[in-house]
């Protein structure tokens, strides 16, 4: 990525989106300004276009194939419909961590150096320099005391907890922008949950994270900017306390009160 | 208050009824493998000695060894494997990880599941029509082949994408969301998962084929040649073929001698199959979800 974008303020700025699903209109005119380095949580009702608004937003959703959109979506000032664009690199500047941990069926140590792996290409990486980028991931996502003496153990024999950190680990190496993250803690207990929460507000600043919940508490003790979505609109997005505790809109307010979910 | 009512007392008898009846079927069905077995030792037994199966076949097959058909048996099986192990894996990984679901893929699907129904006898004259005569290979070891792996084709086939697909759809899509191409993501996650599969259905494949008759007929098996062969473009003795010919071709066979290259031959199909087990539970420890 160039400079130029390093002093860009908004993340992700979307206007006038529209996304179908075949003949299903999910997205309806969607314009959102999502602000670098901050917390912004999507909440709504189920169906409300709010996962699929995540998983636009680093072109995952064109895998389905039967999929249509119209209007733009910027990461960092730059379009991403834009014919330019190679959904490799995009993917590498947006990463996605899921509902379900999904480390791969490696060891710890091939999660996390997955996709550097893949994103380096041809260029010599020492065991060494691995080593410093393993231990520099896995120290951010506060792993690292944890796996350090069994980094080749298998992913998968992780708590569920210890799996999503890796998840989110395995983002860090490319150095992402954006990490969108998909319900993360919906299959944590609450000590995972706390603990993920927790190392959402350890990688504020350096990284925009984009959270989907269908947790109204998560979302509050989570983000510091909030947007709420109905059918597939926008129907509110302001400070997270603001919405909380004095919502502009009344589908807003019926919502956070518990009146539909 | 709890004593059993005369519809329990029925329902009871009912249900084992239907359990031995379920098994009687299941032990129907392992008596025949357990006979032939019996029958093809204890008559063929005495025939294998160390010479019946080191040396060369002499006076049709009445004397001497089965030493060319056993090591034609190998030339042709692994000649055979050359051709459809690549081709067989390629397009599965092609259908199942890159194919779109369409009309054109469901007539693949569909052609190669009408392949696998296709006659050993039919296989056996398209490999004469295309292979010996067509492309001029001659009745060779590279014709029997040929005609063998087109006919094994479906069943790598099918085993290989059925193994990519047990690989759980939730790993591809972490690759790819982290940029991972198809490729790659088949490369270092989707195949070395699916291995173990892939490489069962592959010696299922082989145990199947060293015991066919049919196709190499006509195609590259030789009644007798008293050596082995040099090059795939000769032809060979079989082991399938070779007991097929003793059996009702040649006249002054000893049983025992009938027998004992059964024997050899289902001794070999089995092993393969220990094996393929064997590998499978190897390879299942070390799967790593």
């Amino acid at each position: 990525m160039d400079n130029p974008t390093d002093r860009h303020p908004l993340a992700i700025e979307t206007e006038g989106l529209n996304l179908w699903y075949g003949d299903f209109q999910a997205l309806f005119d969607v314009d959102l300004d999502i602000k670098r380095g901050m917390i912004t949580s999507l909440i709504g009702p189920s169906g409300c276009g709010k996962t699929t608004f995540l998983r636009a937003v680093n072109r995952i959703v064109e895998r389905l194939g039967y999929v249509r959109t119209t209007g733009s979506i910027e990461v960092l000032g730059q379009n991403i419909y834009d014919p330019k664009v190679d959904t490799v690199q995009l993917r590498k500047e947006v990463g996605m961590v899921f509902q379900r941990p999904n480390p791969l069926p490696l060891s710890i140590r091939d999660n996390v150096l997955f996709s550097h792996r893949i994103h380096r290409g041809k260029e010599k990486v020492t065991k060494a320099q691995e080593g410093e980028i393993l231990e520099k991931a896995l120290r951010e996502v506060l792993l690292w005391e944890t796996v350090r003496h069994r980094l080749d153990d298998r992913a998968v024999n992780l708590s569920l907890e210890e799996q999503q950190k890796l998840c989110i680990a395995r983002l860090l190496p490319v150095k992402p922008e954006v990490i969108l993250m998909d319900e993360p803690c919906s299959a944590l207990d609450p000590a995972g949950t706390e603990a993920v929460e927790n190392l959402m507000w350890e990688l504020r600043g350096d990284y925009t994270i984009l959270i989907v919940t269908h947790n109204m508490a998560q979302a509050r003790r989570a983000s510091e900017e909030t947007i709420f979505m109905l059918l597939g609109k926008v129907i509110e997005h302001r400070a997270t306390e603001e919405l909380f505790l004095t919502p502009e809109n009344k589908e807003t307010a019926d919502y956070i009160e518990g009146r539909y979910g | 208050m709890f004593e059993a009512t005369a519809l329990n007392r029925r329902n009871e008898r009912v249900e084992w009824l239907w359990k031995v009846l379920f098994l009687l079927m299941t032990l129907i069905l392992v008596v025949p493998v357990i006979i032939i077995l019996s029958v093809l030792v204890y008559k063929g037994h005495g025939a294998i000695t160390w010479e019946f199966m080191t040396e060369m076949a002499r006076s049709g097959g009445r004397e001497g060894g089965i030493f060319p058909a056993l090591v034609g048996t190998i030339w042709l099986v692994g000649v055979a494997l050359l051709a459809s192990v690549p081709l067989g894996v390629a397009s599965a990984i092609y259908l199942s990880e890159y194919a779109p679901d369409n009309w054109f893929t469901r007539v693949i699907n569909l052609a190669i599941i009408n392949l696998a129904g296709v006659p050993s006898i039919v296989h056996a004259l398209f490999g004469v029509g295309a292979f010996v005569l067509f492309f001029r290979f001659g009745a060779s070891i590279l014709a029997a082949s040929l005609t063998l792996a087109i006919m094994t084709l479906p069943v790598v086939i099918v085993a290989t994408r059925e193994s990519l697909q047990a690989v759980p759809r939730a790993f591809r899509e972490a690759c790819w969301n982290m940029g991972a191409t198809r490729w790659q993501t088949i490369r270092r996650v989707v195949l070395p998962n699916a291995v173990s599969g892939i490489l069962t259905g592959v010696i299922l494949e082989v145990s199947r084929t060293a015991g066919e008759t049919a196709p190499i007929m006509f195609t590259g098996a030789a009644m007798f040649i008293p050596f082995l062969p040099q090059s795939v473009f000769d032809q060979t003795m079989a082991l399938s073929y070779h007991l097929f010919i003793i059996s009702n071709s040649i006249p002054g066979v000893a049983e025992e001698t009938k027998y004992g290259v059964a024997l050899v031959l289902i001794t070999l199909v089995l092993a393969m199959n220990a094996l393929s087990i064997a590998f499978r539970v190897y390879l299942r420890g070390k799967k790593k979800w």
